[in-house]
C-alpha cells in the first residue's frame, strides 16, 4: 500500500539534496566577480519601483487591482469547464451558473459603487 | 461525455443556510446602493431578519434527519441543534455589534480600519461620527460559514466552510475604534495563524483523502472500520484535528487566543468566543464521531492528552492574568479543554450511543450564552480610554453599580460552574458522560482545574464587592435597548439553564442524532 508513495519521498529526498546541494558548493567553486547588477534586486527583469518620497507606502490600488482580478479569473475558471459541459449538465447546470455569477454579480456592484474601479 | 447527473438538492433542508447567507448578500447590496444616512439601521435589520429568520427555519426543521446536496450536508439533529445555537446567539452578537449609546462615538467599530495608527487620518476618524456599517454583512456571511460549519458532512465543504467562517472574523476583529494598535495586531495574529492552521487542515484532507480515495465522511468511516490501522489515514486525522482545535482555540494550539480576544472589538470577542466556539466544536464532534467513529482508539489518546493540556493550561495561566479580556481568553481556552471531555465520551455504541454527544451540546449552548453575556458586561464598563479592561479598575464596581456587578456575578459564577447556574448542569453532564464512559482520571483533572479556574472568577467577584473603589475609576455606561436585550437575554439563559435544565437537556439528547 506504501510502496506507491515512494516515488514521492524519493522526489522529497531529491529536493532537498538538491537544495543542500546548490547552497553548500556554490560558496567554494563559484566565481566571485562583483559588479553593478549583483546590487540590484533582480539580475534580469524590470528594476523595481522606488518607494515614493512622501511617506514610503505602496498605492494600495495594485492590491485591490490584484484581488479584482482574482474574482473574475475564478469566475472564468468555472464558467469554461460549464460552457465545455453544458449538454450534459442541462437545466441544473445553467440555473446554478446564474446563481453563481449572480453572487459574483453583487461583489461587482458593491466594488462598483465603492469606487474599487476608480483609479484615481 | 459521460451521463451527469444533477445532485438532489433538498431546498428546504438548505433553508437557514439559505436565509442567513441571502441575508448576508443583501447586505452587501445594501452596502453598495443604499443611501449612507440610513444606512446602520437597514443593516441591523437585514442582519438580525437573516439570523433569526435562519433560526426559525431551523426550529421548522426540528426532527428532520437527511443527507442532502449530493452528499455534501447533512441536516440532522445534531446540526440542527447546534445551527439553532449559531444563530441565537449570532443574533444577540450582532445587537450588541448595534449598540450606540455606550462609546461617545456611537460605535464600537472604525470605518477605515487600515489607516495607520497615528496618522493624522486616524485621528480625524476616532472621533467621526461615521459608522461602520459592513460589519453587519461580514459578521452574516461569518454566521452562514459557521452553520455550513455544523452541518458539512464532507472534508471539502467543511474546509470551504471554514474560510467562510474565518475570512470575515479576521477582518471585524482588526476594527477597534480604541486601541487601534492592538485590534491591528489582532487581526494579523489571527490572520497569520487561521491560515497556517487552514494549511493543516488542508494537508489532513489531503492525506485523508490519499488514504480513503474520498472526502465523504461515511466513506472514511466505512474505510476505517475496514481498513484498520492505516499510518497515512492517522496522520491525516491527526492534521484535521490540529486545524479544528485551532479555531476551538484548544492548548496547545491557543496562542492566538489572549491577544485576539483582547484586541478585537469586544462585540466581535464576545461573538468569536461564542459563536466560533460552537462552530468549532461542532465541527470536531461531526469529525470525530461520524468518521472515526468506528476508530476511536485513533484519537481518542490524542483528545485525551489536548484536553487534560487545555484544561490546565487556561486555568493555570488564567490565575496570572490581569486583564479581564485576556482573563476571559485563558477561561475560553479552559472551557475548551472542558468540552473535550465530553467529547471523549462517545460512548460504546458511537452512534450517539454514549451521552458524551448530548451533553457537549448542551454545554456549548450554556458556554456560549454565559461568555457573550461576560463580554457584553465588559463593553458597559469604561474610561476615557474605551472599555476599562483592567482587573484594578473593576475594584469596587459593586458601590458604582450595583446592578452590573450583580449581572457580572451571575456570569463568572456561572463560567467558574457553581450550582444553580447554566455550568454547573453542563460540567455536570460532561462529567457524567465521561465517568460513564470510563475516562475517570480526566474527569478528575477536569474538576481539579475547574477548582482552580474558580479561584480567578471568584476573585473578580470579591474585587468588585470587597474593595474599595478607585478614585479615578471608570464609569458604568448606561447601555442602550441592543445590549439590554443581550444581557437580559443571556442573564436569563444562565439562570433558566442552572434551576431548569430539564427540557433542554431533553432536547439536547433527543437531537443528539448524526446522520452520515
Amino acid at each position: 500500500m506504501f510502496s506507491m508513495y515512494v516515488p514521492i519521498l524519493g522526489l522529497f529526498a531529491l529536493a532537498a539534496a538538491f537544495a543542500v546541494f546548490s547552497v553548500a558548493v556554490a560558496p567554494f567553486v563559484g566565481p566571485r566577480r562583483h559588479n553593478r547588477a549583483k546590487l540590484a534586486a533582480y539580475e534580469c527583469g524590470i528594476e523595481p519601483v522606488d518607494q515614493p518620497l512622501t511617506g514610503g507606502r505602496f498605492p494600495v490600488k495594485y492590491y485591490l487591482t490584484a484581488m479584482l482580478f482574482i474574482v473574475f479569473d475564478i469566475e472564468i475558471v468555472f464558467l469554461y469547464p460549464w460552457a465545455v459541459a453544458n449538454d450534459a449538465l442541462g437545466v441544473f447546470g445553467l440555473i446554478e451558473m446564474v446563481v453563481f455569477i449572480g453572487t459574483v454579480f453583487i461583489a461587482y456592484a458593491y466594488v462598483w459603487r465603492r469606487g474599487g474601479l476608480e483609479w484615481d | 461525455m459521460g451521463d451527469i447527473t444533477a445532485p438532489d438538492l433538498s431546498l428546504a433542508a438548505l433553508a437557514p443556510l439559505l436565509f442567513v447567507f441571502g441575508a448576508a448578500c443583501v447586505g452587501v447590496l445594501v452596502e453598495a446602493f443604499g443611501p449612507r444616512g440610513n444606512r446602520q439601521p437597514v443593516q441591523l435589520a437585514v442582519a438580525l431578519v437573516g439570523t433569526l429568520g435562519g433560526l426559525v427555519s431551523v426550529l421548522l426543521l426540528a426532527g428532520r434527519g437527511e443527507v442532502t446536496a449530493g452528499g455534501a450536508l447533512a441536516v440532522d439533529g445534531a446540526a440542527l441543534f447546534l445551527q439553532a445555537v449559531i444563530a441565537g446567539l449570532g443574533a444577540l452578537s450582532i445587537l450588541l455589534f448595534a449598540e450606540r449609546a455606550l462609546d461617545p462615538a456611537r460605535s464600537a467599530f472604525v470605518t477605515s480600519a487600515a489607516v495607520p495608527v497615528g496618522s493624522p487620518r486616524d485621528r480625524e476618524q476616532a472621533m467621526s461620527p461615521r459608522v461602520q456599517t459592513e460589519v453587519y454583512p461580514l459578521a452574516t456571511f461569518a454566521i452562514g460559514g459557521m452553520m455550513l460549519f455544523a452541518a458539512s458532512n464532507d472534508l471539502l465543504i467543511m474546509f470551504v466552510a471554514l474560510e467562510v467562517l474565518s475570512l470575515p472574523l479576521y477582518l471585524i476583529s482588526g476594527m477597534a475604534r480604541r486601541r487601534r494598535l492592538l485590534s491591528q495586531e489582532a487581526a494579523v495574529k489571527y490572520f497569520l495563524l487561521g491560515a497556517f492552521a487552514s494549511g493543516f487542515f488542508l494537508y489532513g484532507l489531503a492525506l485523508v483523502y490519499g488514504a480513503t480515495g474520498s472526502i465523504r465522511l461515511s466513506d472514511v468511516r466505512a474505510y476505517a472500520a475496514v481498513g484498520g490501522a492505516d499510518v497515512l489515514l492517522v496522520l491525516g486525522l491527526a492534521l484535521l484535528v490540529v486545524g479544528l482545535m485551532f479555531k476551538a482555540s484548544v492548548a496547545p494550539f491557543h496562542t492566538w487566543t489572549p491577544d485576539v480576544y483582547q484586541g478585537a472589538p469586544t462585540p466581535v470577542t464576545a461573538f468569536m468566543a461564542a459563536c466560533t466556539k460552537v462552530a468549532a466544536f461542532a465541527a470536531v464532534l461531526r469529525l470525530l464521531y461520524v468518521a472515526f467513529g468506528t476508530s476511536e482508539w485513533t484519537w481518542r489518546p490524542l483528545v485525551y492528552g489536548i484536553a487534560i493540556v487545555s484544561m490546565v493550561v487556561g486555568a493555570v495561566l488564567g490565575l496570572t492574568q490581569t486583564d479581564l479580556k485576556r482573563m476571559l481568553a485563558y477561561s475560553s481556552i479552559a472551557h475548551a479543554g472542558f468540552l473535550l471531555v465530553g467529547v471523549i465520551a462517545l460512548g460504546a455504541g458511537s452512534d450517539g450511543g454514549g451521552s458524551g454527544l448530548s451533553s457537549t451540546m448542551f454545554y456549548l449552548l450554556a458556554y456560549g450564552l454565559t461568555t457573550l453575556g461576560a463580554f457584553a458586561v465588559l463593553t458597559l464598563v469604561r474610561d476615557g480610554d474605551g472599555e476599562a479592561t483592567h482587573l484594578s479598575q473593576w475594584a469596587g464596581l459593586a458601590q458604582r453599580s450595583p446592578l452590573t456587578a450583580a449581572i457580572m456575578g451571575i456570569f463568572l459564577l456561572a463560567l467558574a460552574g457553581i450550582p444553580l447556574t447554566s455550568g454547573f448542569t453542563g460540567k455536570f453532564a460532561v462529567f457524567r458522560a465521561a465517568i460513564e464512559d470510563g475516562a475517570w482520571p480526566l474527569v478528575l483533572v477536569a474538576v481539579l482545574a475547574s477548582a482552580v479556574a474558580a479561584f480567578f472568577y471568584v476573585r473578580v467577584i470579591v474585587l468588585m464587592y470587597f474593595s474599595a473603589p478607585a478614585e479615578e475609576g471608570p464609569t458604568v455606561g448606561v447601555p442602550g435597548l441592543p445590549t439590554t436585550i443581550a444581557l437580559a437575554v443571556t442573564v436569563t439563559a444562565t439562570l433558566v439553564l442552572g434551576v431548569a435544565p430539564g427540557p433542554v437537556l431533553d432536547l439536547a439528547q433527543r437531537a443528539a442524532i448524526f446522520v452520515g
